[in-house]
Parts: C-alpha cells; sequence; structure tokens
C-alpha cells in the first residue's frame, strides 16, 4: 500500500498534487491508501510514493469542479473514486459525460449533496455580535455542516461580509476573517456567543411572517432539514407556532366580518372612480372614458385602451386596423414597426405625423400567447362593431376633412363594406358619418411582402398619402 | 397613541406583509462588499429560513406602512379594517435590514406598503429607503420594492435604478374580479404599470450611441401575484392570464397565492381553507409552461370543468388525457416530447439527451438519472421496457389517484 497522508487544510491541492504524480506512472486506484485524519488508520505497512513517471496526465475542467467538489464529501473513500475517476479519464476521455455510468453517477451525486449542505451553511449560519474594539465590527457563529465544507464554504461570507470581522466555528475547525485572506485552524469546543438583541427581533419576525391558516410543514421540513435546527435559535419557535394555529384560525372564524370603522367610508368616497357613463362632451373626457372601456374582451388581456394621438384640429385623420404589441405596451398608436414605416412614408409625403391625427378602428390590442410572444391577431367584426362608439366620437370632436384608411379592417370600421381591398385601394369611398375616405394599405401588409409586391405596395401607399396631402393643403 | 417600540411595529408590520408570497432572490448582478459596502447578490437565492406555512425567509418582507386608503377585500390592511396600525420610519427599516442582513438572517429587503395620502408620497418614501440603504450604507444586497401603479414615471424610474426586482400585483386574475373586489384599483393601470417597468428593462439593455450600457434596469426582473380562489375564476382562465402576462411584460415569476382567511375579514368574501393543493398544482402548471413547452390552453383542457385534477398532476393529467401521443421511444424522441413524458424533469432530459450519446439508455439508467419510472412507465419505450396495452388502459389514472375514501357501507 502506498499511504498518501492529505493534511486538514488545503487538502484538494495536496490531493491532486500527489494524484497527477501517481497518475503519471499509471499507479493502480487499488494500491493507494488517501489518509485524511477521518479516515481510519492504516494497519499495513506504508510503500514509499513512487516517483513521477513520464505517462502525461490531463484532466478536463469539468473533473476538476467535480472533484473539488467531491473532496468536500464525508465519505472516507471520496479521494480513492476520485482517483480511481482520474485513472479512467485518462483513457476513457468521456466517461463523466455520460450520466448513466455507474461512478459518474456516484461522484455526481456525492457533489450534489456537498453543493447542497454549502448552500445549507450560507444559508443557516446566524451570526451573533462579539464584543470589538477596533473599527469594524466582530460578529461569530457556530455551525455543524454534514460535510467537511468549511474551505469551500466560507469565502461566500467573506465577499458579503467585508467590511466586518467574522469567524465561523464548526467541528471540522475555525475560519477567521480580518478584511484579509480567510485563515483556518484546527477544531476549538463550541464557543459561547453572546446574546444578540436583534436575534428577539428575528423571533419576532419569524413568528409574525407565518401565516397560521396555511400547515405546511413538509416543505419546511425538506428545505430545513431537522439536523440543521440545533444551531438555528428560531426553530424553537415552530412546536408553539404550529400548536397555536388551529386556535387562531378558529378565532378568525368565529370572529367573522367586522364593522369597518366610520372613517373608512369618508376616505374612500375621495379616491374611488365613480363610474362615468355620460356621453363625453370633450376630446379629453372620451379618451378618459375609453380608457376604463369594457365594451368588448379585448379588455382583459389588453394592456391598456390606446387612444388617437396628434392633433385634434388637424383635416386629416389616419386609421390604422388596432395596436401592435409595441403600441399595446406604450399606449400610443403606431409607433411599432409598422408605426415607423407610416411615420417615414408621411414624412416622404410632406405630412407631418404629429399634425394629423392617428388612430385605430380597435382600440386594445387583439393578441394570442404562444411561448415567449404575443402573436397578433386581426380583431373581428363583433370588436369593430363595439369600438365603433369610440371611434365615432373621436371622429365627432375632430370633423377630419379627409380620412386615411389603412388596411381592411379600417376600410371596413369606416365604411361597413367588408369586400377586397385590392379593388378599392387608391379610391375614395363615403365614411359612416359622410366624410371622404381614402382606402390604402396598412404598412404592416407592407412589411409581410417580399419582392416585387413589397415595393409596389409601398409605393401605391407612398403615392395615397401624397394624394391626401395635396387634399387637405393647405394643412 | 402611546409610541410603538420598534419590536411592536416589526410584529405588526411583518403580519401585514406575510400575505405577499414572493421571495425570490436570485439571478441579479453580480456584486460583492470586497470592493466596498457590505453585501453580495447575483448568484442562486439563498433561503435562510422556512416557516411551517412552507414558505421561505430569503428576504426582510415588511411593509413600510399598513396604513391604508384603499379598500380591497381580501386584504387585512384594507381601509375598512379595524387591524392596529403602525409606521416604521425609513431609518427602521434600514436598521433592521442592515442588522439582520449581518447575521446572515436575509439575503435584503422586500418593501411594500399601504398606500399613504397619495401614490407618489407613498412611492417616494419607498424609494427613500432603497437609497439610504445603496447609497448611504453601501448596501449590496438583494432589494424587492413593491411598485404602486399610478405613481410618477420618475419615482418607478429611480426605483428601477436602486431595486433589483419590482412588482405590482395584479391581485386576481380576472379585471371584474378587480373592479369589484378592490374598487380602488384599475386592472388597465396595473397592467400599464407592468408594461412601462418592461419597456424601461428593454431601455436599459441598449447601448447608447457612445457604446455605454447605461445602469441595468430592476436586473432580476419584475414579478406579480394573483390571490386563488376569492373569485370564481377556472384554473384554465388564470392560467390564460399568467400566460398574457408572462409574454405582455417579460415577468420571471406570476405568483399564486391561495386565498387565506384574515383577522378582521369583510362579509364581501366567505371565510375559507386556503385551497393549498390548487395553489401547488397551479404552480406545477405555471412550471409546464415555463420551462416545458406547455401553453396555458393545453393544461386547462385536460380536465372538462376547466380546472385542475387536484389528484394528480398537471403534466400526468395532460398525459392522460393525450394518450395518442404516447408511448414515446426515449431512444429516439425529440427533447420536446420527452418533456412531456410524466416522471421527466428538465434535468433527467438533459441527461438522456447526454446519455444517448454513449449508447442505448435502459430502464435501470433512467432511474439513475433521476426519472420518476413509477410515473413514465405507461408512457414510454425502452430497448428493455414495452408498456403493452398499460398506455390505453381504462384504470390508468387510478393507479397514481390516492384511493378514494372508502365509505362505510354500516
Amino acid at each position: 500500500m502506498i499511504r498518501v497522508p492529505l493534511p486538514r487544510f488545503g487538502r484538494f491541492d495536496a490531493w491532486r498534487s500527489a494524484a497527477r504524480q501517481l497518475a503519471s506512472s499509471r499507479t493502480a486506484p487499488e494500491v493507494v491508501a488517501w489518509q485524511t485524519d477521518d479516515s481510519a488508520p492504516d494497519l499495513f505497512g506504508a510503500e514509499p510514493m513512487p516517483a513521477a513517471g513520464d505517462a502525461p496526465v490531463t484532466a478536463t475542467k469539468d473533473f476538476l469542479d467535480l472533484a473539488r467538489q467531491v473532496a468536500s464529501h464525508s465519505d472516507p473513500e471520496r479521494f480513492a473514486l476520485l482517483y480511481t475517476a482520474l485513472i479512467r479519464l485518462q483513457d476513457q476521455r468521456g466517461f463523466l459525460a455520460n450520466p448513466a455510468d455507474p461512478l459518474t453517477d456516484r461522484l455526481s451525486k456525492m457533489a450534489k449533496s456537498v453543493r447542497r449542505d454549502i448552500h445549507k451553511m450560507h444559508a443557516f449560519v446566524r451570526f451573533h455580535e462579539l464584543p470589538s474594539d477596533g473599527l469594524r465590527r466582530s460578529f461569530g457563529a457556530w455551525f455543524e455542516p454534514e460535510h467537511p465544507i468549511l474551505e469551500a464554504g466560507t469565502p461566500f461570507f467573506a465577499k458579503r461580509f467585508a467590511d466586518m470581522d467574522w469567524l465561523i466555528a464548526t467541528p471540522e475547525g475555525i475560519a477567521r476573517f480580518t478584511g484579509e485572506a480567510i485563515s483556518y485552524d484546527p477544531p476549538a469546543p463550541r464557543p459561547d456567543l453572546p446574546a444578540d438583541a436583534s436575534h428577539g427581533l428575528w423571533a419576532t419576525y419569524f413568528a409574525n411572517i407565518f401565516n397560521p391558516a396555511r400547515i405546511k410543514t413538509d416543505a419546511m421540513r425538506s428545505e430545513m432539514p431537522k439536523k440543521y435546527w440545533k444551531n438555528l435559535p428560531e426553530t424553537q419557535l415552530i412546536p408553539d407556532m404550529l400548536s397555536d394555529a388551529p386556535r387562531r384560525v378558529q378565532a378568525m372564524a368565529d370572529a367573522g366580518a367586522s364593522t369597518a370603522p366610520a372613517r373608512a367610508a369618508r376616505i374612500t368616497a375621495k379616491i374611488r372612480p365613480m363610474p362615468d357613463d355620460a356621453t363625453p362632451e370633450t376630446l379629453e373626457q372620451a379618451a378618459a372614458q375609453a380608457s376604463h372601456c369594457t365594451r368588448c374582451e379585448l379588455c382583459h388581456a389588453a394592456t391598456q385602451t390606446v387612444w388617437g394621438q396628434g392633433n385634434p384640429r388637424t383635416p386629416l385623420m389616419i386609421v390604422g386596423e388596432a395596436p401592435g404589441d409595441q403600441e399595446d405596451l406604450q399606449g400610443k398608436p403606431f409607433v411599432g414597426p409598422a408605426g415607423q414605416l407610416l411615420r417615414q412614408s408621411m414624412e416622404k409625403a410632406g405630412i407631418d405625423p404629429s399634425r394629423a391625427w392617428l388612430t385605430n378602428a380597435v382600440k386594445h390590442f387583439r393578441f394570442t400567447p404562444r411561448g415567449k410572444r404575443r402573436i397578433h391577431q386581426t380583431p373581428d367584426a363583433g370588436h369593430v362593431e363595439a369600438c365603433k362608439w369610440w371611434l365615432t366620437q373621436e371622429r365627432g370632436f375632430i370633423q377630419p376633412r379627409l380620412t386615411l384608411a389603412l388596411g381592411a379592417t379600417a376600410a371596413r370600421a369606416l365604411t361597413g363594406n367588408a369586400k377586397p381591398l385590392t379593388p378599392r385601394r387608391g379610391g375614395i369611398e363615403p365614411a359612416f358619418d359622410g366624410g371622404d375616405t381614402l382606402i390604402s394599405w396598412h404598412p404592416s401588409l407592407i412589411l409581410r411582402l417580399r419582392d416585387d409586391a413589397k415595393e409596389q405596395a409601398l409605393h401605391e401607399l407612398q403615392s395615397d398619402l401624397a394624394r391626401a396631402a395635396e387634399m387637405i393643403s393647405p394643412m | 397613541m402611546a409610541q410603538r417600540t420598534l419590536q411592536e411595529k416589526l410584529a405588526i408590520l411583518s403580519d401585514a406583509a406575510k400575505y405577499d408570497a414572493s421571495c425570490a432572490s436570485s439571478g441579479t448582478t453580480r456584486r460583492d462588499s470586497r470592493s466596498g459596502g457590505i453585501g453580495s447578490a447575483g448568484g442562486t437565492g439563498i433561503c435562510h429560513a422556512y416557516t411551517p406555512d412552507g414558505r421561505c425567509i430569503s428576504l426582510l418582507k415588511i411593509l413600510m406602512t399598513n396604513f391604508c386608503i384603499y379598500d380591497c377585500a381580501y386584504c387585512i390592511n384594507r381601509v375598512s379594517s379595524n387591524v392596529e396600525r403602525a409606521r416604521f420610519s425609513p431609518e427602521e427599516v434600514v436598521k433592521l435590514t442592515l442588522e439582520f442582513y449581518r447575521r446572515n438572517m436575509i439575503e435584503g429587503l422586500f418593501l411594500s406598503s399601504g398606500i399613504i395620502k397619495s401614490p407618489d408620497q407613498t412611492m417616494g418614501d419607498m424609494v427613500r429607503i432603497a437609497r439610504m440603504l445603496r447609497v448611504d450604507h453601501g448596501f449590496k444586497g438583494y432589494i424587492h420594492l413593491k411598485t404602486i401603479p399610478d405613481a410618477a414615471p420618475e419615482l418607478v424610474a429611480e426605483a428601477g435604478l436602486l431595486a433589483d426586482r419590482l412588482s405590482v400585483n395584479i391581485e386576481l386574475p380576472r379585471d371584474d374580479s378587480i373592479r369589484r373586489l378592490a374598487p380602488e384599483k384599475r386592472p388597465e393601470t396595473i397592467r400599464a404599470a407592468m408594461a412601462d417597468v418592461r419597456l424601461a428593462q428593454e431601455a436599459s439593455k441598449e447601448k447608447t450611441h457612445t457604446g455605454k450600457r447605461p445602469p441595468r434596469f430592476a436586473p432580476a426582473g419584475q414579478s406579480t401575484q394573483m390571490i386563488v380562489g376569492a373569485d370564481a375564476t377556472t384554473d384554465r382562465q388564470i392560467l390564460k392570464t399568467s400566460a398574457n402576462l408572462y409574454t405582455g411584460y417579460r415577468l420571471r415569476r406570476v405568483y399564486y397565492s391561495a386565498f387565506s382567511p384574515i383577522p378582521d375579514s369583510t362579509a364581501a368574501l366567505p371565510l375559507v381553507k386556503p385551497p393549498l393543493m390548487r395553489e401547488h398544482r397551479l404552480y406545477q402548471a405555471d412550471w409546464l409552461m415555463r420551462f416545458y413547452g406547455f401553453e396555458a390552453d393545453e393544461i386547462g383542457a385536460a380536465h372538462p370543468s376547466g380546472n385542475l385534477d387536484l389528484a394528480i398532476d398537471p403534466k400526468l393529467a395532460w398525459a392522460l388525457a393525450n394518450r395518442a401521443q404516447f408511448p414515446v421511444d426515449v431512444t429516439r424522441a425529440t427533447r420536446e416530447a420527452l418533456l412531456r413524458v410524466p416522471g421527466f424533469g428538465t434535468k433527467t432530459v438533459d441527461r438522456i439527451l447526454a446519455a444517448r450519446r454513449n449508447g442505448p439508455v435502459r430502464y435501470a439508467d433512467l432511474l439513475r438519472m433521476g426519472a420518476i419510472m413509477s410515473k413514465a412507465q405507461p408512457f414510454v419505450t425502452l430497448p428493455d421496457w414495452r408498456p403493452g396495452a398499460l398506455t390505453d388502459s381504462d384504470s390508468l389514472r387510478a393507479r397514481f389517484a390516492p384511493a378514494p375514501e372508502q365509505l362505510s357501507l354500516f
């Protein structure tokens, strides 16, 4: 047997350099005994460490990450298993990537158990404030992990609590931090930690954040296993919290509904939004009412009503189909990709978008969620009909000389005519309230088209806009 | 009124905060105190304790005050409740946060508040607390601020720069329920507040013309909470609402909170036992939507009532209702198909895909890789396992559902 003693601290690095040397002569795992103070003393005489061989030794980063974690496991066989894995890795490079391999499986379960224990250490260490004579405050804790994780678990605290001195004492040893590197010392008897007023406040918090009407002790115990309870003072409150819970729930039931204090109605009367069904007298009133519209079901899924925007004293109203994703989020019409195309085309035609009135036939976004996106859906006749109330209001206050209807939905809302758009595009039709309506393509159609068809449709929209500019001139 | 001690205030204002389920502290920007200040964040969130209601304590979850001018029927802090009221000073909140933090009891602060005077006043005070923690004390831990809908945009903008996460609660799964039970709130305002947060987050990810990145806005994203069981909404509708919220506002999480009796309740809502199993099934269904490629309607359609089967998990319920898609050949199936097998989690599926590259995957391998084979058996074929008639067996559901309680004949 080759006996390799490993020190209490810096153990992984010691294993790593010894393992590299042993592997370079392909020393068989069976003849190596890795000695830690927690493993059984070797009963047999020891052979000397063989000299380094010339076989190359390589280890992947994945293996080293895994090995570093496994090295903190309490299993006395951990270093032997790791060495076995290192030897196998030399001519079977991929075996660690196969979760069905028994050694991979065992090592990854050990690593997982160590990660969990480290995580629980980060969660369940509780510091008490210690007297301090310097500028830095000083804290101490006692913790009993499942595995020897002191070295692996404490760098977290140095990063988190860099501005205070702390020590964490465990049965494995003591970690101390005073602002530089963490130092590790052999174990000492459990320290007496002074009483700390913040722990009393913490108990108050723990007892009061608990809802007695929900009892799910399994969930609590699976995440906060009982083995950690002895060092978590708040867990001492749990039996009383549980035994008192039924009484508290019963008391709520017995008390029943309470009588509101007199001030409640006075306060809510001042702030409660009141239903406002009166026919609006101004465009602003119409916009305010529309923001709470529930005339069709689209309001439930959409973010908000997207009201028209622009100059209310304009001769030109431009009506699209309905808000899209961006319009819905921003609450403004024609701000998405199609809107940008429209605005560019308007500028080219000499129409300042802020001097026209831009709006939609339907004022809520219609979509269906798919995966991580909202897929636009064309509003149907019912939505157009429900929303016509608002379009009528808008038109009544603005009284445009000319309306540009973009796409079939807008054309239908304005003229009542649902026939195909191709023969109608570029023509002028009377709107339901009598104004002239120039029919054109919706810019989102242009974005969907390709090649020549796209060029032509864009050209047509552009020429319709130019015609509109001419018709309303001087604007 | 006599001056309350800090302990008395803490008791009242943590009791008042416990109906908010959110406690996440993960997924924010990586930072720590080696460059000054106190605290760290950015890795996996840490749950520092668990209470017997099964909820974790990761953050100090308190209200700034439980005085409130709103009258939401489900809420213990509504204006018409006779609950004891208290108000922390900003200094007290900062002190509690830092002292608990230094003792390693919390990851940070989750601050919410009743609405006092006005939304702006309330939001302004909350932002001030966050600013004191971040700027005056160099606090690098996690901060979650509840956003008050209707608060001024510049306050929300500052909140997003100070906090890791912002949240606005949608409160109830249907607009008419919100209007009825929370008459001072408006569903469209709540959604617009979420949309604003999403837009601000996206804007903060874009480089400016100088190539600089603007400061991150709410790097841990936003979340929301829905109360389940206070109105008659079906689970199918609840899941659809969630899908709308996830896709619309890029939420990290929708929390489902089983409606729970409160002291000092109102006649508008009956005191019922909180539907904890329903809440659990909704979380499972939510997971299926976010990580398993399920759409809300697929899950919701598995049961004609529109509610999730309480006796079996939603993935199993979906598989039982869609048996034509099974059995799945584990040797050849796509990742998408494997994710739909009951008993296979995302990690199991990853392991199967890795193991397949090294040779055939057998029954015992699946067991080792964490598959729950008692569930998966009827739905998979393997080199050494065929389900035969099991997949289409009429009694398949009974295999998984707990036996109904036998009625006594006597």
